[in-house]
């Protein structure tokens, strides 16, 4: 059954970057894009078993910090090699200044 | 014994499996604790240095290949020949490297573009060099899982010395577009290149060696060597000093020991030889942090440098240390570069059997290496990594 989760407040991530959220033992990256947008992926790579959180957001892209695959955020699509499997993402919803994240 | 040796390195036998289940493939890395907000500023991308760089790269190719075209028959064409071959055969490598990792530019076409003329000119098919050094980042130097260890213990000293002029790289690379032209992969590559990925591989070759053939005909037509002396020929003549700097990364270092500041260098090198590499001199800092474009990379082992070895005075200073110690692994293949960290350095791994640089073999040992607990690497107490 599909539930909104408190992932963070809104000031906790800086425009154009992403942090990481773990709940029940799952890890989510939450990033917010440089027009004040947040979206929700799964927190690793899905190429290698790295967590997206120490990449670099560009836009609205997210670059992994191993072996620089990017994916957009924003749909979860992968942008090519080293990266070839799109990374699932989350609906996203803020209320009253905290981020929502709606996981399974 | 260095025949058995030489044969863990090879991706298709059983010592890559043992790695696997050892815990040494697919490991967690050190990376020092540098603060995020520097390293967001640090991997930050811009065109500008690397369209300067590019602009003053191919600039040069082209005023010595014009230079050299104008005096050929001449001894003057020599030097600019040289230089021409230099900027061909070794700076392309760095290229290859940098826009291979995605950030020499920020926009991704200029990348690209980079990327595939400096991988024509190396030799080293886009896609499958793009997965084979993928690899060598996650499992550097892990023997039976690197495909990109150079130096092994022993030493094929006659390849090594053949490959500054590109004797057997070469010959290789043209059997790799003949085997790729044919709708196949090595059986190495096929470890690590993806079915979704191999069309593109094959397409490539084909392209390729239709080039060179339009060079050979232009040669026999025009009963010159200039067009082969302008096109392939400089990955023989002027390959020779990305052969110096690439040996200074790893050769003669520890072997699975999933820590950089141990088994990889950081050289300084002056800013012509800098130019050259694209400053993969900072190669600790590089495989520590890969999202780091080259132009930062100065920056970045300011932010590093207390928690690595001391850093390489220079590229004598370096091969004082690789040549002697090549040369004691022909015989002792135990034997090891072993770096100590500055004081104060963050502590990772806890050496033991599996992870202290000599790397005794893992499928010998059979399930015993990747079974026991007390043979898994092991953190440190007081790990840092990000």
């Amino acid at each position: 059954m599909p539930q909104w989760i408190a992932a963070c407040a809104t000031d906790d991530v800086d425009p154009e970057d992403v942090i990481s959220f773990e709940h029940a033992g799952n890890a989510y990256a939450v990033y917010r894009s440089p027009d004040d947008a947040f979206f929700a992926t799964d927190g690793h790579c899905t190429h290698e078993r790295e967590l997206l959180c120490d990449g670099l957001v560009m836009g609205g892209v997210i670059e992994c910090p191993k072996h620089n695959g990017r994916f957009d955020y924003t749909s979860g699509k992968a942008l090519g090699a080293p990266v070839l499997v799109d990374v699932r993402t989350y609906p996203t919803k803020v209320e009253d200044g905290t981020v929502y994240i709606e996981v399974p | 014994m260095g025949r058995e040796r030489l044969e863990r390195y090879d991706l298709t036998g059983p010592e890559n499996r043992a790695a696997v289940e050892a815990g040494l493939a697919g490991a967690t890395w050190f990376r020092s604790a540098v603060p995020r907000k520097r390293m967001k500023e640090l991997m930050r991308r811009s065109d500008a240095p690397a369209i300067r760089d590019t602009a003053l790269w191919i600039g040069l190719m082209a005023v010595c290949a014009g230079a050299g075209i104008a005096l050929w028959g001449s001894w003057w064409a020599v030097p600019f020949f040289l230089v021409y071959g230099v900027l061909y055969g070794s700076a392309s490598d760095s290229r290859w490297h940098e826009a291979g990792h995605g950030t020499a530019f920020t926009t991704r076409w200029l990348d690209e573009a980079v990327y595939q003329i400096a991988c024509f000119m190396i030799m080293r098919d886009p896609t499958a060099s793009r997965w084979s050094h993928t690899r060598h980042h996650t499992d550097t130097l892990v023997v039976g899982r690197d495909p990109e260890i150079n130096v092994m213990r022993p030493a094929r000293l006659a390849k090594l010395l053949a490959n500054f002029f590109g004797l057997v790289d070469v010959p290789l690379a043209f059997r790799a577009m003949a085997i790729h032209a044919a709708g196949r992969l090595t059986a190495e590559e096929a470890d690590y290149v993806p079915e979704s990925e191999r069309p593109t591989v094959y397409r490539t070759a084909r392209i390729w060696l239709a080039i060179y053939a339009v060079a050979v005909a232009a040669a026999i037509v025009f009963g010159t060597w200039l067009p082969l002396v302008l096109i392939g020929g400089p990955r023989i003549y002027g390959t020779f000093m990305h052969i110096v700097y690439g040996l200074t990364q790893h050769a003669g270092m520890g072997e699975n020991v999933l820590d950089h500041r141990l088994n990889t260098r950081t050289v300084r090198m002056c800013r012509v030889n800098r130019f050259l590499y694209w400053n993969m001199n900072f190669h600790v800092e590089h495989h520590m942090f890969p999202m780091v474009p080259y132009h930062r990379l100065p920056e970045l082992h300011e932010e590093v440098k207390h928690d690595c070895a001391p850093v390489y005075p220079s590229l004598w200073a370096a091969y004082k240390e690789i040549v002697p110690a090549v040369l004691r692994q022909m015989k002792d293949q135990d034997h090891y570069v072993k770096r100590e960290l500055l004081p104060g350095a963050a502590p990772f791994h806890i050496p033991n059997e599996l992870t202290d640089g000599r790397a005794r073999p893992l499928a010998a040992a059979g399930s015993s290496a990747g079974s026991s607990a007390a043979s898994s690497p092991a953190p440190a107490s007081d790990p840092t990594a990000a």
